[in-house]
């Protein structure tokens, strides 16, 4: 028995059910919240610590063999993502504990949000195809909940746009599941790997890797499917924007990156699809960023153009570019979430996230401009940064198979990516105050959260940015020791691009 | 049996499709309701129907007997009716809210949170 398999998903939702069972017990739900982020946090690392030393851990629950019962496991990949996420997600929640009202609590806030983070973590280690789409669901009914609580129009339109899209995605999903099924009889990644290998119709295969890919890539905001991204992470709260930004994306990426490397390892042209994908979804990311002038709105640009790097390694398929994609994808979970809580405060703070109205937070709030500025150049990709760690390694993965085009596309969005950060850093930050009438119209627009209800218990003034300085100091420990952590995604990397390894350690001597 | 009902999923899948590119936010939950049917229906043909043996394991022999059906589609399709309906159900009274936060059901006059969901719809 490998508890460290099971504790990341039981931790969180035990915190949650405990927390419905103190239903109106405002301070004791925001404590368990916390306290069910921080021990996944330790389990994560636990995790991680066994991964590295004793390779892939498995766990058949209900001691089913495989491929019968549904199988956990937790490889490199698995393992970093999931430790990039338990500190993103709790550093949200803990955000979120500080500032959540008490309205918002009442409705049992944070049991959603512990939801969320445990499904975040079943979806990071199941092996299991079915079980992969439970842990979607449970994932998407927390996320629903969470970004319909409120009263704004606006709001109610993203959430619509938000869940209707999800439930397509959701179907196709199902009906992949289902093709799967009926293509080789079995859900388990391990075995599904072996199978579908052998299948005589690859164009059914074919067909099951179009099912999947659009079922992720919907998830993962990946360009034609990214539309609905940008039009609804804004609308919520910020505390719930920056739980979103930094988790629910990368699930799907993560998906896909595990699917396409043990289902389809040989599909050149689903490979190439990506390819195209990860390009586009790049560009027309940092495109839409660039016309914005809400903050957070910018932001959600930024994440669908983020994840086209994370694609741009999968697409590629070689070891080094699937490392590339790890790391892309621990350090653009840690940074962005960093950056969507300087958000948070800022709108805290000025009742607006409008570009227009503000100005001169240098000089008020230095902290929060070195803690965003820190961020923004991570996620930029300026060396020594952990951005720069990852966008070279897919960089250079890319020069290695000669994909020229995507290197050349991959470096100009970086340049843009850099201009709207500094886009950011000058209107918010670096420009004078603008004058009394402009914030006052700003204001009137409302992009504010309507914030009613009493405050939270826990509220401490200036100790709310503590969270994203945590993050951006993680982040930089990211940039600085890169060394030994991309050790650790080149070993992801490596197991990705052999899943004999994976089949191996799932199935043992089954086959 | 299977041949007869392919056309059927057929049928609904193109429904479903049919009812999403409505504007009315009500036609639209038909069509995820009928799209999460069409999904479960095709789990269920997709696999099989067997010839109606209990898929019980003799232990004489330690097999399920000869033309058992496969009891983990079926075991699939419940789980995903069940979640299909939890989060209809939850749609439901979210189209319902937006009802009564903006006073419409047409998604073309939903404020829009963003230019990229009108282009979406068009």
């Amino acid at each position: 028995m490998n508890w460290w398999l099971v504790l990341p998903i039981a931790l969180p939702f035990l915190g949650s059910v405990l927390g419905l069972a103190a239903f109106g017990r405002d301070r004791i739900q925001r404590v368990l919240a916390v306290a069910g982020a921080v021990g996944q946090l330790v389990a994560a690392i636990g995790l991680l610590r066994a991964v590295a030393t004793e390779g892939i851990q498995v766990m058949q629950l209900g001691n089913w063999p495989a491929p019968f019962g549904i199988t956990i496991v937790a490889d490199h990949f698995s393992a970093l993502s999931l430790l990039a996420g338990s500190i993103a997600g709790g550093a949200a929640i803990v955000y979120a504990a500080m500032t959540v009202d008490r309205r918002r609590t009442r409705i049992g806030y944070f049991s959603y949000a512990g939801i969320l983070t445990a499904a975040v973590a079943g979806a990071f280690l199941t092996g299991d195809l079915f079980n992969l789409f439970v842990w979607f669901e449970v994932m998407l009914i927390a996320s629903f909940v969470l970004l319909a609580v409120g009263r704004r129009p606006q709001q109610a339109s993203g959430a619509t746009t938000y869940v209707t899209l999800n439930l397509i995605a959701s179907a196709t999903f199902l009906t992949g599941a289902g093709l799967a099924y009926a293509l080789v009889g079995t859900l388990n990644f391990a075995d599904l790997s072996v199978r579908l290998a052998e299948v005589e119709q690859r164009q059914l295969v074919a067909a099951l890797a179009i099912l999947l890919l659009a079922a992720f890539g919907s998830k993962a905001a990946a360009y034609p499917l990214s539309a609905w991204l940008p039009a609804s992470y804004h609308t919520p709260a910020p505390d719930v924007s920056a739980l979103f930004a930094g988790l629910l994306t990368k699930v799907g990426v993560y998906a896909v990156a595990r699917s396409v490397t043990l289902f389809f390892p040989e599909e050149r042209i689903i490979h190439d699809v990506i390819l195209v994908g990860a390009g586009l979804t790049m560009t027309i990311g940092v495109l839409g960023a660039l016309a914005q002038y809400d903050m957070r709105r910018l932001l959600s640009f930024h994440i669908a153009s983020q994840v086209g790097y994370m694609f741009m390694g999968v697409g590629l398929l070689t070891p080094l570019a699937l490392a590339g994609t790890t790391f892309y994808m621990a350090q653009h979970m840690v940074t962005k979430t960093s950056l969507f809580l300087v958000a948070g405060v800022i709108e805290e703070r000025r009742g607006t996230g409008d570009l227009k109205a503000l100005g001169g937070l240098y000089r008020t709030h230095l902290p929060l401009a070195i803690i965003f500025l820190l961020a923004a150049m991570a996620l930029a990709g300026i060396p020594p940064f952990s951005g720069f760690v990852a966008k070279f390694a897919l960089a250079r993965a890319g020069l290695e198979v000669d994909a020229w085009l995507i290197v050349g596309v991959s470096l100009a969005v970086s340049l843009l990516t850099l201009l709207s950060m500094v886009k950011i850093w000058n209107e918010a930050f670096w420009k004078d105050p603008p004058t009394d009438e402009v914030v006052a119209e700003a204001l009137e627009v409302a992009h504010t959260p309507e914030t009613a209800g009493p405050a939270s218990p826990f509220y401490r003034g200036a100790w709310i940015i503590a969270p994203a300085a945590v993050l951006a100091s993680v982040s930089v420990t990211m940039g600085l020791a890169a060394g030994p952590l991309f050790e650790l995604a080149m070993a992801a990397g490596e197991e990705l691009a052999d899943p004999s390894l994976y089949v191996e350690a799932v199935l043992g001597g089954a086959r | 049996m299977e041949v007869l009902f392919a056309p059927v999923v057929g049928i609904l899948f193109a429904s479903a499709v049919y009812m999403l590119m409505q504007r009315s936010l009500g036609q639209v939950i038909i069509g995820l309701a009928l799209l999460s049917n069409a999904a479960n229906l095709f789990i269920f043909v997709a696999s099989g129907f067997g010839e109606g043996a209990a898929p019980i394991v003799d232990p004489a022999v330690n097999a399920t007997p000869e033309g058992a059906a496969d009891p983990v589609p079926q075991a699939m399709v419940l789980t995903a009716i069940v979640i299909g309906f939890g989060v209809l159900a939850f749609f439901i009274t979210l189209a319902y809210r937006v009802y009564r936060i903006t006073g419409t059901d047409d998604l073309e006059d939903l404020p829009a949170a963003d230019m990229a969901s009108t282009e979406e719809s068009t």
